[in-house]
């Protein structure tokens, strides 16, 4: 059991993720509010619990690896970086940015401690194979963790890879879906209906764990028996919400995909997040 | 000419366990051709250093590059079709975009593919390989070349885009090459024109100029195996020394060898010029000899389009 000052620790620093989300994308006035807020318990355990990494070697040879497949989500992971110390935090204003290392969308070559390019969707999850399947060959114990958005499922892609991980017994990987519900176009039910997902992991060989994606303690349990199963792959769905954190995100989650709020929407977003009490257990 | 014949891609299956037993970090992904792009030998003699990924293009180039930042070399190899057009985003996205150690190595390019037909022939892929910054393109001309070329690509950090062919090529260099990326070979040396082709077709050109004697025209010769990055120096002084230009691929006239030496004439030194390749049009069912003829990839079409830019010269 992971004690209560840790969960506290943590959820403060996924507070903290928020703020950043929320700062940076209007800075830029633009880039995708709902899915990085979504995303930042899951990012904030991986990066500041689960994940063996050092921001001072971000290319150690041992170090665990995360690939960002729903690269529009690249503020959350930005925030992550600057937090853990890859950068400054004074540097998260730059996103999206002419000259900028933060690009709009994940580019390995132009940051530290990213270890795939991505933007595309439906990508990442093969190139974590790739990698699982490097650790395997040289004989490391790193684990592989890949994030993808729920919406991003439809791509064909990801299935083509979901084959590939329970073929090669990939145990070494595991994947996370934002399953947050919603996609551009309206709600992931009606735009192209994904369910019965977890039947569909586990059909295509994989371990699935369904958990609450926001809360920390459950998160972490997840990546615990995650990493101990054995001779297959792990699929964590982690049931999030959309713009996570803000109430009017939260409520008009479409709106919120891929725009960035007013210098009002700011204000208020971000005096909501500031009051965040976190709740004692 | 000589009429001894390899196929390259059985060059490419024979050079690669060279190389496996050199460099273990070299690592062998196909998606299910592994007995028709000769990947096999490699898999029989490197077992866990192979990955058959099913019929699944996409899902082997991200997954080549996975395994390439992770400081593995990836040869991925298919057919030229799917290699470059079934997985192109994936190309551009992981493998270019990302600068990564990923060799895409694919044979049945070009209508000599055959029988297969139109689906399986790849005419466009020099094109839209080209076009995708990072990238480099190399057409081996004939066997001997193509163990260059491959040991060269597993020297060669980046991504890189090698286009072989199914049937058997002509031999060209008998008495070995000296292959450098970037760089083209003057084969044949004269003063009146120079054709510039890569591939099946260096052959033939080299046939076209013997003809072209008979009719006094002194005819120059390049082969040019890296259509990316193009040998600009070499089209330049070709193009000032001779005069005239003619290019001869087993590619679409549109955006392979011909568009990139064309780019390069016309910003630098203008002279006639003409492209012998695929007239946009996809190819059909048919023996490769007879598909050579019908769409235009004979030495005729050379000889016809040397005299035609003859005329225009003066």
């Amino acid at each position: 059991m992971v004690n209560k000052d840790t969960i506290f620790a943590l959820e403060k620093r996924a507070n903290q993720l928020r703020q950043h989300i929320i700062k940076m994308i209007c800075a830029a006035a633009s880039g995708h509010p709902g899915g990085s807020l979504s995303a930042a318990d899951i990012i904030t355990v991986l990066y500041f619990h689960q994940m063996q990494h050092d921001p001072k070697k971000p290319t150690w040879q041992d170090r665990d690896r995360f690939v960002m497949s729903k690269g529009h989500a690249a503020p959350v992971l930005y925030a992550a970086l600057a937090e853990a110390g890859y950068f400054s935090v004074e540097y998260l204003k730059t996103l999206r940015r002419l000259g900028s290392s933060l690009q709009g969308h994940i580019d390995m070559l132009s940051l530290p401690g990213i270890e795939m390019s991505t933007g595309s969707l439906g990508q990442g999850l093969s190139a974590a194979n790739g990698m699982a399947l490097a650790g395997r060959l040289d004989k490391k114990d790193y684990q592989v963790y890949c994030l993808m958005g729920d919406g991003e499922c439809q791509e064909g892609q990801i299935w083509e890879a979901a084959m590939t991980s329970s073929h090669y017994k990939l145990d070494n990987l595991t994947a996370i879906v934002d399953h947050n519900k919603h996609q551009i176009d309206g709600k992931v039910e009606d735009i192209k209906n994904l369910n019965p997902f977890g039947d569909k992991w586990k059909a295509f060989g994989w371990h699935v764990i369904s958990c609450n994606g926001h809360k920390i303690a459950d998160l972490i349990s997840a990546f615990e028996k995650a990493k101990a199963t054995k001779g297959k792959p792990t699929v964590i769905i982690a049931d999030t919400v959309k713009g996570k954190g803000v109430a009017f995100m939260e409520e008009r989650p479409l709106d919120f995909h891929g725009k960035a709020p007013t210098k009002d929407e700011e204000s208020a977003a971000l005096s909501q997040l500031c009051q965040i009490e976190v709740p004692k257990k | 000419m000589s009429k001894k014949e390899i196929a390259t891609r059985d060059v490419y299956g024979q050079t690669l366990v060279e190389l496996g037993k050199e460099n273990s970090n070299i690592v062998v992904l196909d998606a299910d051709l592994a007995g028709s792009t000769k990947t096999a030998t490699f898999g029989k003699a490197f077992p866990d250093r192979f990955f058959d990924m099913g019929i699944a293009e996409q899902d082997m180039i991200s997954t080549a590059a996975g395994l390439a930042s992770c400081g593995k070399i990836a040869f991925a190899s298919t057919f030229a079709v799917f290699g470059s057009g079934r997985a192109w985003d994936q190309v551009r996205m992981m493998a270019a975009y990302t600068r990564l150690n990923v060799k895409i190595v694919v044979t049945h390019g070009g209508i000599t593919t055959g029988e297969d037909g139109a689906s399986h022939q790849a005419n466009e892929d020099i094109a839209i390989m080209r076009a995708i910054p990072n990238m480099t393109v190399i057409v081996p001309t004939d066997g001997i070349q193509t163990a260059s070329v491959i040991r060269e690509a597993a020297n060669f950090y980046g991504p890189m885009y090698i286009r072989l062919s199914r049937g058997k090529t002509p031999v060209v260099y008998e008495n070995g090459c000296n292959f450098k990326i970037g760089k083209g070979t003057i084969l044949k040396e004269g003063t009146d024109l120079t054709i510039i082709a890569c591939g099946i077709m260096v052959e033939k050109s080299l046939n076209a100029a013997e003809e072209l004697r008979k009719e006094n025209t002194n005819v120059r010769v390049i082969d040019m195996p890296t259509i990316k990055p193009i040998d600009k120096e070499l089209i330049i002084k070709c193009a000032e020394e001779t005069g005239a230009i003619v290019t001869a691929e087993e590619h679409s006239i549109i955006g392979g060898l011909g568009g990139a030496v064309a780019e390069v004439i016309v910003e630098n030194c203008v002279v006639p010029m003409a492209r012998v390749g695929v007239r946009d049009t996809f190819g059909e069912s048919g023996k490769p000899d007879e598909l050579l003829v019908k769409y235009g990839l004979t030495e005729t079409e050379i000889m016809a389009a040397a005299r035609h830019v003859l005329a225009r010269k003066k």
